[in-house]
């Protein structure tokens, strides 16, 4: 670990790092547990194709919106074009840090698989420049809740049975609400919420599953104009 | 192959890819601002896409039934800056007590 640690910054120790990384990560892990228990009642997603996300993709409200698509009997492709376009934040997000982020190719390819929302958001420093230590040891700490919380997931949904009876259809979109209310921090951001949301709705009782949160994505452009 | 091994595949690789792009390739150069923006509004649109899908769509119809009531009651937790662990728990706690009382 120590190796992607950057030394030739100014940075939190290592203990002050931890403390504000173990709040969040018990928040992700219990996200965690609730991917592997929609996953586990889900016959499309298999729990080790469910494992292999969490722990391969690394990004939470993408793997839900993969789930929820193939969950609602879509195909494979619209849910993964929703997940990439969901991830596609990451681009800005990444190209963000890179300038506070040293080493080699295969250090700085590592520390950038460890950027998640979270992760990014506590290591954020006045200036635009981010502390490289805080956001690896974050980083860690989020990425075991996460893919330890959904194999615990996995195997308790399998015990539990119906989601619905422990009012996790309506806990979901409640999750998704409250990763959408940090991103609403300008009156773009609100009109590109608002207007996604309306073509979404617009667009249910008339496309496959999984299309109208693709189409809804195209509020987003609204940031072409000035 | 399953739907969901499909998806987690090129998931997985496509995310693992956006990530490393800017540390990786663009080191201190910058997208055009636009394109910027364009990304940065993303995250809004799909994320509040999916809590309006996931809230009022049973198939290809839509519905007001007990988990709008879950989500209302997220929304006030949110509104008081409540835990998000708090916001969670309560909906799904206001979901199955609507549906005990008869909404849907």
């Amino acid at each position: 670990m120590s190796d992607l640690v950057d030394s030739d910054l100014p940075s939190e120790p290592t203990r002050a790092s931890v403390a504000v990384a173990v709040p969040l990560g018990i928040v992700v892990g219990i996200f965690g547990i609730s991917f592997g228990v929609l996953a586990a009642g889900t016959p499309a997603f298999g729990p080790a194709a469910a494992l292999f996300m969490s722990a391969a993709t690394f990004a939470g409200s993408a793997q839900f919106a993969t789930l929820t698509v193939i969950a609602a009997g879509g195909q494979a492709l619209p849910a993964i074009l929703a997940a990439i376009l969901l991830n596609l934040r990451y681009l800005p997000i990444g190209i963000s840090v890179a300038p506070s982020l040293h080493g080699g190719f295969v250090r700085r390819f590592l520390q950038a698989q460890l950027i998640v929302d979270e992760s990014w958001a506590v290591s954020a420093r006045p200036g635009g420049r981010f502390d490289a230590r805080v956001l690896v040891i974050a980083g860690l700490i989020l990425y075991v809740a996460w893919v330890f919380g959904t194999a615990v997931g996995l195997v308790t949904g399998q015990a539990l049975g119906d989601p619905r009876a422990l009012g996790l259809d309506g806990a979901f979109p409640a999750l998704f609400l409250a990763l959408l209310v940090p991103h609403l921090r300008t009156r773009r951001a609100v009109a590109s919420a608002v207007i996604g949301g309306l073509i979404a709705v617009a667009l249910l009782p008339f496309t496959p599953s999984g299309v109208p949160i693709i189409v809804a994505a195209s509020a987003a452009l609204i940031g072409l104009r000035r | 192959m399953s739907a969901g091994w499909i998806a987690a595949i090129w998931v997985s690789a496509a995310t693992i890819a956006i990530k490393a792009a800017g540390p990786l390739l663009l080191g201190g150069r910058e997208l055009p601002p636009r394109a910027l923006d364009v990304v940065s509004l993303l995250a809004p649109a799909l994320l509040a896409a999916l809590v309006a899908t996931l809230t009022f769509g049973s198939g290809n119809t839509l519905v007001v039934d007990a988990r709008a009531a879950g989500v209302l009651a997220a929304a006030g937790a949110l509104a008081l800056r409540a835990p998000i662990i708090v916001v969670v728990a309560l909906a799904a706690l206001v979901t199955v007590g609507a549906r005990l009382v008869g909404l849907g």
